[in-house]
């Protein structure tokens, strides 16, 4: 039987957003199941070591430390709050004017014995963070070549350093406290290699940067990071990517290029760099997947909201990176909002007031790092775009080619591009804008398609067998 | 009846595809339309089921007969049409495995295969041993099992893309995002359609819409008994080959025939040439709902564990739907509707469309351009009276 009553306020997810809608849902008297699929809440930002392992200088990793153990600590001593850690919601089920049924698997991903629980929300609050995206390269499946997100999550959940001498390379402000946390654990940074240029960057900072005082805490955080790359003398390089890595079993070289506005690399500017390891990120994908399967409308990629973080499905609220990519501070104010509504009470004005000046700052973290279309002329017919699957951008272009077809859902089934393991979690943006590009100037009809997956997560036979026992 | 008539199609899957191929090589004028991309809807939600082994004798089955035989000829024949790089069709003749596990299951498969064995099926009743022969992770509790080796499996895709492109190779034009609007009828006559895109003129429009044949032959101002039947199948991770033939529960071959409109599930459980397995199937009947289930997942994979127990855990990696197009009495519509001359329906092949689509087309150019007399699968077939 599903779970819940009248006043149940399930979340998914507990990053940033999820937190502060737990709190804020408590504020207003419901009862929260939280639902993490970590270890512990805090999400990617505030990774930290288990408890088991905990250190003196885990707050040197993070920002924000103390508003995490504040937040946690409310949550996790809260009766009327249910945390359920290593909690796997592999599906949801849609139904007619109300939340969906939320379907989880509760235990480590590849233990035994899991056990499944179904829930019946009386709101629902979807706040799944995102995916890293990293633009294929040739050479990018070489050992040594890393996610920024995978090296921050190694440094920090494990005080592990992906290499001696790493260059960190890709688009964004995250590549900053990548560069922190490998210093931390005690890697050389051999630079960073940043594609947006100054043009780019400035046009998209610096618009009326006054009205941008409001998130200075943003800016001190900035500085911070970039004072730490001056003590280190770690030399940032703009308008630049790294367009190839070579190396017999790892990685041992990367050719970086000078790039023009649209992100092309300019022959003759290639330049080659020795490191053992490579990190590259160019951003990040909302994960939108169960929201979508829960009927939520959505414009791009991202969660369409009203202002009081409702989705177009009854009962359904999202937080975060879902609503555009704008990092913890817009995560806790939406959160805030979220929690408070889903929970019947007002949206909190102060929440109200951060939201939107966080939420400019989203939109200039796009304007002045977001990915443009040059990065395609880097990715050679040889490159592989899908690692699950061995497919190379050359047979993506040859297939459109061939077959004339405008349909993801056709190119992809023959291909095999994004249909492996990772479900295109990794490739899918790139499969589909390689695509779209091969076809021609009308594109691909059902663009987006990579984000419908109706299973959030794999999960065995034998559990799903299971669970239709259960739903009768 | 006609030389070279104009011919529309309406429809990019695969029965659209296959027209389209047959009619441009006998020199028609030919234009395929779809709303959507290229093999975008059924063919692109299935298996890619080339079964004989769910048929009972009759018209269907003759059919299935006949296109098995196109099945085997067109790899070469697209051979001299496509470009020598096209993806392979993944044409795999690997047999299908009828399974019982309940004595009544065993009793109705095998009377159910001698029926078959009388029409010209290949039907081999085959002992445990032989059984685990064929499959060593088979369950060890079956009561009876019915080996069809003329059961075959392509990727419907590819195929799809493959016929298509072919047909363009003899002419053809595939216009994309492209939907049918209105019917042009001119002296009671249907000379062409207004779509997205302006009108289109033809002698012949050839609706093969699948599922959603029955809105397009009703903005042609006609009914038309085709309904979508709901399906979901579940996709595991890449694994070492253990499943080698295509293998159902005989409880399958109960659920194609049935009308109900409640969820029914069967197994029919196969691996791809990708290594992955899919396991399918269910059927319902519930309108264009996209939704998936988890009661239906649920159910989907109790029954394959019934067939293999191995396959407990195996990492479900995706599930998918589509719809099938429903006819209340099991059998395609092929064939000129007599209520409005110039109209012609290729459509309602249920879940049998992949491997009925070559043969639908030879016998749609034989009824153009020769004789339509003896036609089993007419619109006005006393299956559909007072369906129309």
């Amino acid at each position: 039987m599903p779970e819940g009553s009248a006043t149940t306020v399930v979340v998914i997810g507990g990053g940033p957003a999820g937190m502060a809608a737990t709190l804020a849902a408590r504020r207003r008297g419901a009862r929260v199941v939280l639902i993490e699929a970590g270890d512990d809440v805090g999400g990617q930002y505030w990774r930290h070591l288990p408890e088991t392992r905990a250190t003196a200088d885990e707050h040197t990793f993070h920002h924000g430390w103390e508003r995490f153990r504040t937040m946690r600590s409310a949550i996790v001593t809260d009766p009327e709050v249910e945390l359920i850690l290593n909690g796997h919601v592999w599906s949801v089920d849609r139904r007619d004017g109300r939340p969906p049924l939320v379907h989880v698997m509760i235990g480590a991903a590849d233990g035994r014995r899991r056990q499944a629980r179904t829930f019946d929300p009386s709101s629902l609050v979807i706040a799944t963070g995102a995916h890293e995206r990293t633009l294929p390269f040739p050479g990018w499946d070489l050992p040594g070549v890393f996610t920024a997100g995978a090296a921050q999550a190694l440094a920090k959940g494990e005080r592990v350093a992906v290499g001696t001498n790493v260059l960190v390379a890709g688009a964004g402000p995250f590549l900053l406290p990548v560069v922190s946390s490998l210093l931390k654990v005690g890697a050389t940074v051999a630079g960073v290699v940043e594609a947006a240029g100054w043009p780019q960057i400035t046009r998209g900072w610096g618009a009326r940067p006054w009205r941008l005082a409001k998130a200075s805490a943003k800016g001190v955080e900035l500085k911070g990071y970039i004072a730490e790359m001056a003590k280190n003398r770690i030399p940032y390089t703009v308008g630049s990517a790294v367009i190839a890595a070579h190396g017999i079993d790892r990685v041992e070289e990367v050719v970086v290029a000078r790039l023009t506005p649209d992100w092309s690399p300019i022959p003759g500017t290639e330049k080659t760099i020795t490191v053992d390891a490579v990190c590259v990120s160019h951003g990040f994908v909302p994960r939108t997947e169960l929201a979508i399967t829960a009927g939520c409308a959505l414009d791009k990629d991202t969660v369409k909201t009203d202002q009081n973080q409702r989705t177009t499905v009854p009962g359904v609220f999202t937080a975060g990176e879902l609503t555009g990519i704008g990092g913890v501070d817009l995560a806790l104010a939406e959160g805030e909002i979220a929690g408070a509504v889903a929970a019947g009470g007002a949206p909190p004005p102060a929440a109200v007031r951060r939201r939107k000046t966080f939420r400019e700052f989203a939109g200039r973290l796009d304007a002045a790092h977001g990915i443009r279309p040059g990065w395609q002329t880097w990715v050679d017919d040889t490159t592989l775009v899908c690692r699950c699957e061995d497919v190379t951008a050359g047979e993506l272009r040859d297939t459109a080619r061939m077959t004339g077809s405008r349909g993801l859902r056709s190119l992809k089934l023959t291909t095999r591009a994004g249909l492996g393991i990772c479900q295109g979690r990794t490739c899918g943006r790139a499969v589909e804008e390689i695509l779209a590009a091969a076809v021609g100037p009308d594109g691909l009809l059902d663009a987006g398609r990579t984000a419908h997956r109706p299973l959030a997560v794999p999960l065995r036979l034998g559990e799903l067998a299971t669970t239709g026992e259960d739903a009768g | 009846m006609f030389t070279t008539p104009q011919v529309l199609i309406v429809g990019a899957g695969i029965v659209g595809a296959a027209i389209a191929r047959v009619m441009a090589r006998a020199d028609c004028d030919v234009v395929v339309v779809d709303r959507g991309a290229t093999a975008g809807g059924t063919s692109a939600s299935g298996e890619g089921n080339i079964l004989v082994s769910d048929k009972g004798p009759g018209a269907e089955l003759r059919l299935t007969q006949r296109s098995l035989r196109s099945w085997e000829t067109i790899r070469a024949e697209l051979h001299h049409e496509l470009p020598g790089d096209f993806p392979g069709l993944e044409l795999d003749y690997k047999g299908g495995l009828v399974v019982a596990t309940t004595d009544a299951g065993a009793k109705a498969l095998l009377e159910f295969a001698e029926t078959q064995r009388d029409a010209g099926v290949i039907a081999e009743v085959v002992d445990d041993a032989r059984a685990h022969e064929l499959e060593p992770d088979l369950t060890r509790d079956l009561t009876a099992a019915v080996f069809y080796p003329e059961d075959a499996q392509v990727q419907p895709v590819i195929a799809t893309e493959a016929l298509l492109a072919a047909a363009r190779h003899h002419g053809a034009r595939i216009r994309q995002q492209v939907e049918v609007t209105g019917g042009i009828v001119e002296k009671g006559r249907l000379v062409g359609v207004e779509t997205t895109a302006g009108p289109l003129r033809a002698d012949l429009v050839i609706v093969a819409a699948g599922p959603w044949s029955g809105a397009v032959a009703e903005r042609l101002g006609v009914s038309l008994p085709v309904r979508p039947r709901r399906g979901t199948v579940l996709v595991t991770s890449r694994m070492p080959h253990r499943i080698h033939r295509k293998v159902y529960d005989a409880d399958y071959v109960g659920a194609v025939g049935s009308g109900s409109a409640d969820l029914q599930v069967s197994s029919v459980v196969e691996s791809t040439a990708a290594g992955t397995v899919l396991i399918g199937s269910s059927r319902e009947r519930r309108g264009f709902d996209e939704r998936i289930e988890a009661r239906v997942l649920g159910a989907l994979a109790s029954k394959a564990l019934l067939l293999f127990p191995f396959l407990a855990d195996a990492q479900v990696m995706r599930a998918y739907g589509g719809f099938r197009p429903f006819v209340p009495d099991h059998l395609p519509i092929i064939g000129p509707d007599p209520r409005l001359p110039g109209l012609w329906h290729a459509t309602g092949h249920e879940g049998a469309g992949i491997g009925l689509s070559l043969a639908t087309a030879h016998l749609l150019a034989e009824l153009i351009f020769e004789s339509t007399e003896g036609n089993e699968f007419r619109l006005d077939r006393p299956g559909l009276e007072g369906e129309l």
